[in-house]
């Protein structure tokens, strides 16, 4: 049993209670106020002001988009959620406030202690500063930016400002212009060209608390044959104090470049999860988005590739796993917009109990292409008969030099499988999760070991407190 | 009773309708009992209840396994205190292979703190399915899924050689099986007979009796046993057919 020391909050050290420094504080509800406030904290420039405040027009012009997914996205209390903290510090809590339950999970995760207390919101910080700085003269070195997108934005506004909002707009859908307005946290990555980048960036390298924020914004340039992978999120319970994470996630792969974006979260199932994430990908150039959603209250996610350069080829491979009261409404889209582009999507979904997954992909290739190829496959796995899921795929395909593949499964691991093996001593818990690794194990074969390795005893857990 | 299978007096129904009525039999360890008895006397039954499936209600009665009754504990506990069921349809678990499966079955049964032991684990498991015939390459395959009817069965067998029960329930083993791949399972069964181990071997048909020969045949009729003897009880019911059985209830 590893030993929990109890954490002491020395509230005169700084911001760590936003009860007690309201200067940091942006309040509850979202106006101009707010987005002024945001901006004048952040000392930033006036153009990003004036990005904010068209932003929050938008938003607040946009109807919320319920007639397509689910009605339950008008339970978001908008007046009710604080928008930004001071510093974005993780709002703070001490450890004593953490749930039993998350800590166990860290534990059983095997999370070093550090990180954990970082994880749990109760540090902003985790001391792994020797790792971090040899991660950065290293990259340094090698001329690559990592920074926040504030820094990304005062910094190297020649690098970034280019890119910035322009994959995905800020009128893209009421969300991506949510994020646009109070955007703070996340990642600007420029890899300049023929570097490849061997370890992939972890935002939690940068050891800052906005990295895990609710409405972080990332925005990775892959210059000319360029490589990096990305990682996102942890495996610890991600829980907020407040409902919604809204990020946006933009990729720009210049010609022969290569991005892999490797998510993988678990929120908590207060948290509506709704994120737009997309890549733009130049000619002979790659994007790969690798996305699992455990978790949350609602998930609505689509990672996308616009394949705009001959030759270019976009991936989606993702898993998503619905527990008791949860919607994973999730897919991916790929918009052919060259010749001989070619994508693949493969989604996995495992509804549990009364949880609902959706799949939702487009593939688009309009008339005048030659050469381009999709496939989809989407796999949908139900434990037991109170579970839901449904598959929409829009697929328009024109022209006679294309191709387009598109599989769809629907198993059921039924009662008789599990009986068969418990027969051989397995528990319940223990028969659903091999069942489901079973079921995710020809797709994780692609993820990076350790993501695949931490993925399996996150889908452990959750089987084990599925068995009712 | 220590060291035996003994079934009391066991009830069952399914849903309203009686299967088990009034069943009682006694394995000892050392001994092989073959079930005989034709489609629908409730031998499969007998089988699922033993395992604890939830299907099967028991009204009354006992299955105790070295003198602790069962009834009533959760299917894997029931595994894990000794008892093997060879399926007579073995079900597929997709994805996963059988080397995951089976290591996992073993690691169920490992106490805390215990590791696991790969290597003795793999050179056991070769050394059985070379024994089974079965080729090294399906440890990488799912279980069961896309077998043939013999492959399912010699893998029903290679979990039980592997797990290293002690009391050893096989329904209904020899069907679907070619002669040769029944020489083959049989020869497996042959070689984990022990003093320790106790087999329950259900089937209608008297050719597995041929190479699996066993201690003692019952034969069941309308959910309890009618008849039991010797190995020759097997080849006389083979000759005179179960009608056979009938007529002996009617005029007893």
């Amino acid at each position: 049993m590893v030993q929990h020391t109890p954490i002491e909050v020395d509230r005169e050290k700084g911001n760590f209670s936003y009860k007690t420094h309201y200067e940091y504080d942006a309040g509850v509800g979202l106006n101009e106020g707010v987005i002024n406030y945001i901006a004048d904290v952040k000392g930033e420039d006036d153009w990003i002001r004036q990005f904010r405040l068209k932003a929050l027009d938008v938003f607040n012009r946009r109807a919320m988009p319920t007639h397509w997914a689910t009605k339950d996205l008008e339970n978001i209390d908008f007046a009710k959620i604080r928008y930004y903290l001071s510093k974005g510090q993780i709002p703070k809590r001490t450890w004593e406030e953490v749930p039993d339950e998350i800590k166990q999970t860290f534990e059983r995760l095997g999370i070093p202690e550090q990180e954990r207390k970082f994880l749990a919101g109760v540090e902003a910080q985790f001391d792994s500063e020797a790792a971090y700085s040899n991660i950065k003269t290293d990259l340094e070195k090698q001329g690559v930016i990592f920074l926040g997108p504030n820094e990304g934005l005062k910094e190297y506004p020649d690098v970034f400002r280019k890119w910035f909002g322009k994959i995905i707009p800020t009128n893209d859908n009421k969300f991506s212009a949510l994020n646009s307005a109070v955007f703070s946290g996340g990642s600007f990555i420029y890899v300049p060209p023929g570097v490849k980048v061997a370890q992939p960036l972890q935002a939690y390298f940068r050891i800052n608390a906005e990295s895990f924020g609710q409405f972080e914004r990332t925005l990775i340039i892959a210059d000319e044959g360029s490589e990096v992978t990305y990682m996102e999120g942890c495996t610890a319970p991600q829980f907020e104090t407040s409902t919604i994470h809204s990020a946006v996630v933009e990729l720009v792969a210049m010609k022969s470049a290569k991005i892999q974006y490797i998510t993988v979260q678990n929120w908590s199932n207060n948290v509506f999860n709704l994120v737009t994430k997309r890549g733009l990908a130049h000619e002979e150039s790659e994007i790969r988005w690798i996305d699992c959603n455990i978790g949350s209250r609602l998930t609505m996610k689509y990672p996308a590739v616009v394949l705009n350069g001959r030759k270019a080829r976009g991936e989606v491979l993702s898993i998503a796993l619905a527990n008791d009261g949860q919607h994973q409404d999730t897919g991916a889209k790929m918009i052919h917009n060259a010749d001989e582009t070619s994508s693949n999507i493969i989604s996995k979904s495992i509804s549990i109990g009364n949880g609902r997954s959706s799949y939702r992909g487009l593939v688009h290739i309009p008339d005048h292409l030659r050469g381009c190829k999709n496939n989809t496959e989407c796999d949908a796995l139900l434990i037991n008969t109170n579970s839901r899921t449904d598959t929409f795929p829009a697929i328009t395909v024109r022209g006679n030099g294309n191709s387009v593949q598109h599989e769809a499964s629907v198993s059921k691991l039924s009662a008789e499988q599990i009986f068969y093996m418990m027969q051989r001593g397995l528990s319940e818990g223990e028969a659903m999760s091999l069942s489901v690794n079973g079921f995710v194990n020809d797709l994780m074969k692609h993820f990076p070991m350790e993501y695949s390795v931490e993925l399996k005893r996150l889908i452990d857990l959750e089987m084990e407190g599925s068995v009712g | 009773m220590a060291n035996q299978l003994e079934i009391r007096n066991l009830n069952v129904t399914i849903g309203d309708k009686p299967i088990l009525k009034d069943f009682s039999l006694s394995i000892p360890k050392g001994e092989v009992h073959a079930l005989m008895g034709p489609n629908g006397t409730g031998k499969s039954t007998l089988a699922k209840v033993i395992a604890g499936h939830e299907d099967y209600t028991v009204q009354s009665g006992e299955v105790l396994v070295d003198g602790v009754n069962i009834i009533g504990m959760e299917p894997d506990e029931i595994a894990r205190s000794g008892v093997f069921l060879a399926f007579q349809y073995p079900l597929e678990i997709p994805g996963v292979s059988i080397a995951n499966f089976v290591r996992a079955a073993l690691q169920a049964r490992m106490e805390e703190g215990e590791t696991f032991n790969a290597p003795a684990y793999y050179r056991s498991l070769y050394e059985k399915m070379d024994l089974l015939q079965i080729d090294r390459k399906f440890t990488a395959r799912s279980v069961n899924e896309g077998f043939s009817g013999g492959e399912k069965k010699r893998c029903e067998i290679l979990q039980m050689a592997m797990l290293d029960p002690k009391y050893c329930i096989m329904d209904e083993t020899d069907s679907g099986l070619d002669i040769d791949a029944l020489k083959i399972v049989a020869n497996g069964v042959n070689l984990m007979r022990s003093p320790d181990r106790a087999f329950l071997v259900i089937t209608h048909y008297q050719r597995l009796l041929d190479y699996i020969i066993p201690d003692k045949v019952h034969v069941m009729w309308d959910g309890r046993i009618v008849q039991s003897g010797n190995k020759d009880l097997a080849l006389e019911l083979e000759s005179k057919g179960y009608n056979w059985v009938k007529e002996e209830l009617a005029t007893a």
